[in-house]
C-alpha cells in the first residue's frame, strides 16, 4: 500500500484555488489593466493635442530659440536652438548643485562637529542654526536671500568691497579672475609633479611605517610640497599670473568673474538649508560610534587624534555616507526652485521658457524628468555599490 | 593596610591612597586604599553599582578622581598627556562588551596599537599578534572581522589585543558577564593560563567564584563605594567577616 | 586582611568639581581655544540678537492705517502690513462673511484628532478611519459649499494658511493608504506587482516636486478625455498625492522590514489569509513603528506646499509674496511678509519635529522592554 503511494505526487487543489495560478491570474489581470490605462492615456493625449494644434515629436529641438539666457557656461544667444537651451539648463543646474554640494558639505560638517563640541555655547549656537534653517521652507529662504538681502545691496557705485578687488552690489558678486601669462605653464607642471610626488610619498611613508614602525608626517609635507614648490617656480618664472580685478565702468563693473545675484542667492539658500540636514547626519554618525570604541582605543595608548583617525572617523563615515548622498540628491532636486527667482536652470529655461514658447508639454516635461531620474539612478547605483562594499568588509 | 602608605614604593605595581571620586554630587568612591604588589592577582567583587568599574577605570584614567593619589609603577597619575600614553601602554584593559573595532580585521585590531603607539614594524607586530592569537587559541580567525566571531572568541581576541602591548598590569571589568554560559569557561581558561604564567599583575572584577578561588591572591569586596572586606580567597569564601559580605555571598550562591 | 562594617558618610563633592564656576570652567573656558570660541560666540550673538529684537519688537509698528505710519527714522518692522490684511493671509480670497465655515471644519478636525490623544479612548481605529474617510467630505461640504443651503465658494477663492493646511492634510491623508499599498506591493512575491511598485516609487522619488506640479498642471489635462476638465487645485493635489505616496511607501517599507520574521510566520501558522494577517497583525505593528517617519515626511510635505505658488495657487507664501507684495499702497515691506511666513512655517515644523522626536524616544524605550 505504502509502496504504491510513493509514486503519487501530492494531490493538488482545484486550479482556481491553487495559490500559484491565483497569483499568475492576478498578475495577468494587473498587466492588462495597466496596459489599458496607458493606452487610454496615450489615445486621449494624441486626440487632445491634435484638437489643440500642438505638434508632436522632437523637431523643435533644432529650432531657433529666440531668447537670451542670463548665464550660460557654453556660448549661447538668441540664434541658438532649443536643444542648446536644454544643454545650457543642465549645465547651470549642475553648476549650482556642484557648488552647493561643496559648500554645504563643509558647512554641514563644521556645524555637526560644533553641535558635539564640549563648549556649551558653541553647541547651542549649532543647535539653533539647525533648528532654524531646516524648519523653514527652502523657497522662503531663497526669496529671503534674493529679495531681502541681495536687493538691499547698494548700487554698483556704492558696492561693499573687500581689498578693493571683491565687490558685492545689487547686480551680484564680483571677484578677481586669474589671467595666466605664457610662463604660467611651468607652475602648472610643477603642481602636477608635486601631486605625483605626494602620491609617491604617501606610498613610501606607508611602506616605511610598515617596515620600521616610524610614522611620517605625510599631511604636513604634502601640503608644503603642494604649496611651496609651485610657489617657488611661480616666483622664479617672474610671477606670470595677473588678476583681472573688476573695475567700475559707468554703472557697472567690468572684468573679473561676476556671479549673478540669482546664482548667489540660490547657492546661499541651498548651502545653508542643506548644511542643516548634513549637520544632523554628521552628528548622529559620530554619535553612532559607541563610547566604548573610543575608550578601547584610548586604553590601548592611542592618542585622541589617533583614536579619531583610526577608530572614530572610519566607523562614522560608514553611517554618514548613505544619508549624505541622498542629501546631495535632494540638493540637486531642490535646485529646481531656481525657477522662482529666475536663475536659468534646467526647469527654468526648458520646462519654463521653452515649454511656453513651443507648447510641447509632453516631450519637454518627460525630457526634464528623465534628466533628474538619470542623476537619481546614478546616485542610487553608487549607494548600492558602497553599501555592498561596506557589507563585505564588515562581515 | 588601614594606615595609608604615603611612600611610593617601587615594589608596588599599583597603589591607591585615599581615593575619592564624585559623579556630580554622587560620592561614588569613598577613601579607597589599595596596594598591589607586582605579579599579584586580585579579584574585586560586590553588588552592582558599588563602584567596581569606577575603580578599574580610574586606574587607567578613563575616569578622573578628585581626591587622593593613584600610583602606577611608581608614577602618580595626573592626566598629563605624555604620561597618559605611557600609563596606558603599561596598563591593559578588557571590557565587559569586548569593544573590538568592528571595521578592522582581527589581525588589524591586534596590530593597530603596537604599530602606531609602539612604532613596531608591521611584520613584527603581526608576528607578535599571531603569537598571542595562538595563546588564546584562535590563530585561524586572524583575517576575519569581529562580527563573524562568537562572544567568547571576541573576548579572547580582546585579551590578546591588550597583551600585544606587553602591559605590566591587566585590568578586567566583568569579562565574562556578557557571555552565554557555554562560552564563559573558554575565556576563563585563557585568563587562568595567563595568571599561571606568573609575572603579570592582574585586577579582575568578576563574580566567577571558581576563578577567584583558583587564581586570586586576594579578594576584595566593595559596597557603597568603599572597600568593605579584603582577604585571601580561602578566608573570604569560607569565613566572611562582614555582614554585607555574608549577605552578598549568600545571594551569589543562591543563584 | 582588612574588614570594616562602617559605611562612610556621603560627602559633598569638593567645590572644584561642582557649582556655577565649575560649570563655566568645564563648559565654556576649558582651554584657550574654547575661551576664544566662547567670546566669538558671544560676539556673534551680540551682533545678531539685540538688533533683531530691536527691529521686530521694540521699534516695530503694530497698528497703522497707512504705509506712511510705518516709515521714518528709527522705525522697525511694520507688522501692520500683515495685520491689516490678516484675513487674506489666513483665508486667501475666501469671502470674509463665510470664514466661519473653514473655522468650523478646523475646530472639528482638532477635536477629532485630540480624541486620538486621550489614553483611555476606546475604538481609536474607528475615530482614525472617520477622520481619514468621512471627515474630508464634511470639510469639503463646509468649505466648498454649494449644497445644504451653503453658498458655493470655488477653489480659486481658497488661499492663505487655509490652503496650505488643506493641501498638506489632504496630501498626507490620501497618500497614506496609497503608500501602504505600494509598500506592501514592493515586498510582494509576485514579480509583476513588485516591479510596478518599484518603478512607481522610484520614479516619483527621483524627480523634483516642481516637475510633478508642472506635469499635473500642463500634462494632466491632456491625459483626460476631451471636455473633462477639472480645476487647478485638484490637479495639483493629484500630483502631490502621487509624489507623497512614494515617500510614504518607503517609510512604511522600513517599518515592515523591522517586524521580525517570526511575526509573519506566526500569522501564517494561525491560518490567516494574506490580507487578514496584514490588517490584524503586521500593519498595526509596522505603522506604530513608522509614525515618527511619517511625521517627518509630513513636515517635508508641509514645507513643499509653498511650491504651488509656482503654478499659480495662492497658499500662505503666495498670498504674502504676490498679493500683499503687489499692493501699491503698501509697497516695500517684503521683509516683514517673508519673516512672518517663515515664522508660521517654523512654528508648525518645529513643533511637529519635536513631537516626532518624542515619539521616537518613546518607541525606542518601548522596544527595549
Ligand atoms: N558616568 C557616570 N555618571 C554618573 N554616574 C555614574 C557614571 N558611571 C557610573 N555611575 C554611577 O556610579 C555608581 C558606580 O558605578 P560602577 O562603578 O559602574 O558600578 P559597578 O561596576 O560596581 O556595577 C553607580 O551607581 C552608577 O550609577
Ligand atoms: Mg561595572
Amino acid at each position: 500500500m505504502a509502496e504504491n503511494n510513493t509514486h503519487l505526487k501530492p494531490s493538488k487543489p482545484p486550479i482556481w484555488n491553487d495559490p500559484k495560478y491565483r497569483s499568475l491570474f492576478f498578475q495577468a489581470l494587473l498587466m492588462f489593466g495597466l496596459g489599458l490605462f496607458i493606452y487610454t492615456i496615450v489615445q486621449n493625449t494624441l486626440t487632445n493635442m491634435e484638437a489643440r494644434g500642438i505638434s508632436t515629436g522632437f523637431a523643435f529641438m533644432s529650432e531657433k530659440s529666440g531668447f537670451d539666457i542670463l548665464q550660460s557656461l557654453i556660448p549661447f544667444n538668441s540664434d541658438s536652438t532649443y536643444g542648446r537651451t536644454f544643454i545650457v539648463g543642465i549645465l547651470n543646474t549642475l553648476l549650482v548643485s556642484a557648488l552647493g554640494i561643496f559648500f554645504a558639505t563643509i558647512l554641514g560638517f563644521l556645524i555637526g562637529v560644533a553641535r558635539l563640541s564640549n563648549n556649551w555655547l558653541l553647541s547651542k549656537i549649532a543647535t539653533v542654526y539647525i533648528e532654524t534653517f531646516r524648519n523653514i521652507p527652502l523657497l522662503i529662504q531663497i526669496f529671503f536671500w534674493y529679495i531681502v538681502v541681495l536687493r538691499a545691496m547698494p548700487s554698483a557705485r556704492n558696492s561693499h568691497s573687500l581689498f578693493d578687488s571683491f565687490f558685492l552690489n545689487v547686480r551680484g558678486l564680483y571677484l578677481p579672475a586669474p589671467v595666466t601669462e605664457s610662463g604660467f605653464i611651468y607652475t602648472v607642471i610643477t603642481f602636477i609633479i608635486a601631486l605625483i610626488a605626494v602620491f609617491i610619498l604617501k606610498n613610501w611613508a606607508k611602506k616605511r611605517q610598515e617596515a620600521t614602525g616610524q610614522p611620517f608626517p605625510v599631511l604636513l609635507t604634502s601640503l608644503g610640497l603642494l604649496i611651496l614648490a609651485p610657489l617657488l617656480v611661480f616666483l622664479v618664472t617672474g610671477s606670470p599670473l595677473t588678476w583681472d580685478v573688476p573695475v567700475l565702468k559707468g554703472f557697472n563693473f567690468k572684468g573679473g568673474i561676476s556671479v549673478i545675484p540669482e546664482l548667489f542667492a540660490l547657492l546661499l539658500a541651498l548651502t545653508i538649508y542643506t548644511a542643516a540636514f548634513i549637520a544632523e547626519i554628521v552628528r548622529s554618525g559620530i554619535k553612532a560610534v559607541s563610547h566604548g570604541q573610543t575608550e578601547a582605543a584610548l586604553s590601548l595608548g592611542l592618542t585622541p587624534s589617533q583614536t579619531l583617525r583610526f577608530v572614530v572617523i572610519p566607523q562614522a563615515m560608514r553611517v554618514i555616507i548613505p544619508p549624505m548622498t541622498s542629501q546631495y540628491l535632494n540638493l540637486l532636486k531642490n535646485s529646481s526652485l531656481a525657477t522662482a527667482i529666475g536663475y536659468p536652470d534646467l526647469v527654468s529655461v526648458f520646462m519654463g521658457t521653452t515649454l511656453n514658447q513651443t507648447g510641447q508639454a509632453v516631450e519637454i516635461i518627460m525630457m526634464t524628468m528623465t534628466v533628474y531620474l538619470t542623476f537619481s539612478l546614478l546616485i542610487s547605483a553608487f549607494m548600492n555599490w558602497y553599501n555592498a562594499k561596506m557589507a563585505l568588509t564588515e562581515r | 593596610m588601614s594606615e595609608a602608605n604615603k611612600q611610593t614604593d617601587q615594589k608596588f605595581a599599583l597603589q591607591m591612597i585615599n581615593v575619592n571620586k564624585w559623579y556630580g554630587d554622587f560620592h561614588v568612591l569613598k577613601d579607597i586604599n589599595l596596594d598591589v604588589t607586582q605579579g599579584e592577582r586580585i579579584v574585586i567583587c560586590g553588588p552592582s553599582g558599588s563602584g567596581k568599574s569606577t575603580v578599574i577605570r580610574c586606574i587607567n584614567h578613563l575616569e578622573e578622581h578628585q581626591q587622593g593619589q593613584i600610583i602606577v609603577d611608581g608614577i602618580e597619575i595626573t592626566g598629563d598627556v605624555k604620561q597618559l600614553e605611557k600609563l596606558r601602554t603599561d596598563v591593559g584593559m578588557c571590557f565587559q562588551h569586548f569593544n573590538l573595532f568592528p571595521h578592522l580585521s582581527i589581525l588589524d585590531n591586534l596590530t593597530l596599537a603596537p604599530r602606531w603607539v609602539k612604532k613596531i614594524p608591521k611584520a613584527e607586530a603581526e608576528a607578535t599578534a599571531m603569537k598571542y592569537l595562538e595563546r588564546v587559541k584562535i590563530p585561524d580567525q586572524a583575517n576575519k572581522f569581529p562580527g563573524q566571531l562568537s562572544g567568547g572568541q571576541q573576548q579572547r581576541v580582546a585579551i590578546a589585543r591588550s597583551l600585544c602591548m606587553d602591559p605590566k598590569v591587566m585590568l578586567f571589568d566583568e569579562p565574562t558577564s556578557a557571555l552565554d554560559p557555554e562560552m564563559i569557561s573558554e575565556v576563563l581558561d585563557v585568563m587562568i593560563e595567563l595568571a599561571d604564567e606568573g609575572g603579570m599583575t592582574m585586577l579582575c572584577v568578576t563574580h566567577e567564584m571558581g576563578f577567584a578561588k583558583q587564581v586570586a591572591d586576594r579578594v576584595i569586596f566593595m559596597d557603597a563605594g568603599q572597600i568593605i572586606e579584603e582577604n585571601t580567597p580561602n578566608e573570604f569564601f569560607n569565613n566572611p567577616q562582614s555582614e554585607r559580605t555574608q549577605l552578598f555571598l549568600s545571594q551569589i550562591i543562591a543563584h | 586582611m582588612y574588614i570594616t562594617d562602617k559605611i562612610l558618610p556621603e560627602l559633598p563633592a569638593p567645590s572644584s568639581s561642582k557649582g556655577v564656576l565649575h560649570w563655566l570652567k568645564t563648559n565654556l573656558f576649558s582651554s584657550p581655544v574654547n575661551i576664544l570660541i566662547t567670546f566669538l560666540g558671544l560676539f556673534l550673538i551680540y551682533k545678531i540678537v539685540p538688533p533683531a529684537i530691536q527691529w521686530a519688537f521694540i521699534d516695530a509698528t503694530w497698528v497703522a492705517d497707512t504705509r506712511e505710519e510705518c516709515l521714518g527714522e528709527g522705525k522697525g518692522a511694520c507688522w501692520a502690513y500683515i495685520s491689516n490684511r490678516f484675513g487674506q493671509v489666513m483665508y486667501g480670497f475666501y469671502p470674509p462673511e463665510e470664514y466661519w465655515r473653514p473655522n468650523l471644519a478646523g475646530i472639528l478636525l482638532i477635536l477629532l484628532t485630540s480624541l486620538l490623544f486621550i489614553k483611555q479612548m476606546p475604538k481609536k481605529v474607528w475615530i482614525g478611519a472617520f477622520i481619514l474617510l468621512v471627515f474630508p467630505f464634511i470639510a469639503y461640504f463646509l468649505i466648498h459649499g454649494g449644497s445644504f443651503g451653503l453658498s458655493e465658494v470655488g477653489t480659486d477663492k481658497w488661499g492663505g494658511l487655509m490652503l496650505t493646511l488643506i493641501i498638506s492634510l489632504v496630501g498626507i491623508a490620501a497618500a497614506l493608504p496609497l503608500g501602504i499599498i505600494l509598500a506592501l506591493g514592493r515586498r510582494s512575491t509576485m514579480p509583476v506587482v513588485k516591479s510596478i511598485c518599484v518603478i512607481f516609487i522610484e520614479f516619483w522619488r527621483g524627480v523634483p516636486l516642481i516637475t510633478v506640479l508642472f506635469m499635473a498642471s500642463v500634462m494632466l489635462p491632456l491625459f483626460l478625455p476631451e471636455g473633462s476638465d477639472f480645476d487647478k487645485l485638484a490637479r495639483a493635489m493629484i500630483g502631490i498625492i502621487l509624489f507623497q505616496a512614494a515617500y510614504v511607501a518607503e517609510v512604511v517599507r522600513g517599518g515592515l522590514q523591522a517586524i521580525p520574521k517570526g511575526q509573519y510566520e506566526a500569522s501564517v501558522a494561525m491560518g490567516l489569509s494574506y490580507w487578514k494577517s496584514m490588517n490584524l497583525i503586521i500593519l498595526p505593528q509596522a505603522l506604530k513603528l513608522v509614525i515618527p517617519g511619517l511625521v517627518n515626511t509630513f513636515i517635508a510635505l508641509f514645507k513643499d506646499t509653498t511650491l504651488v505658488l509656482i503654478i499659480g495657487l495662492f497658499d500662505l507664501l503666495a498670498i504674502i509674496e504676490n498679493v500683499l507684495g503687489s499692493d501699491s499702497s503698501w509697497l516695500g515691506f517684503f521683509t516683514e511678509g517673508l519673516v512672518f511666513a517663515a515664522f508660521v512655517f517654523w512654528i508648525f515644523c518645529f513643533s511637529m519635529s519635536r513631537y516626532s522626536m518624542a515619539l521616537e524616544r518613546k518607541l525606542d524605550t518601548g522596544h527595549k522592554h
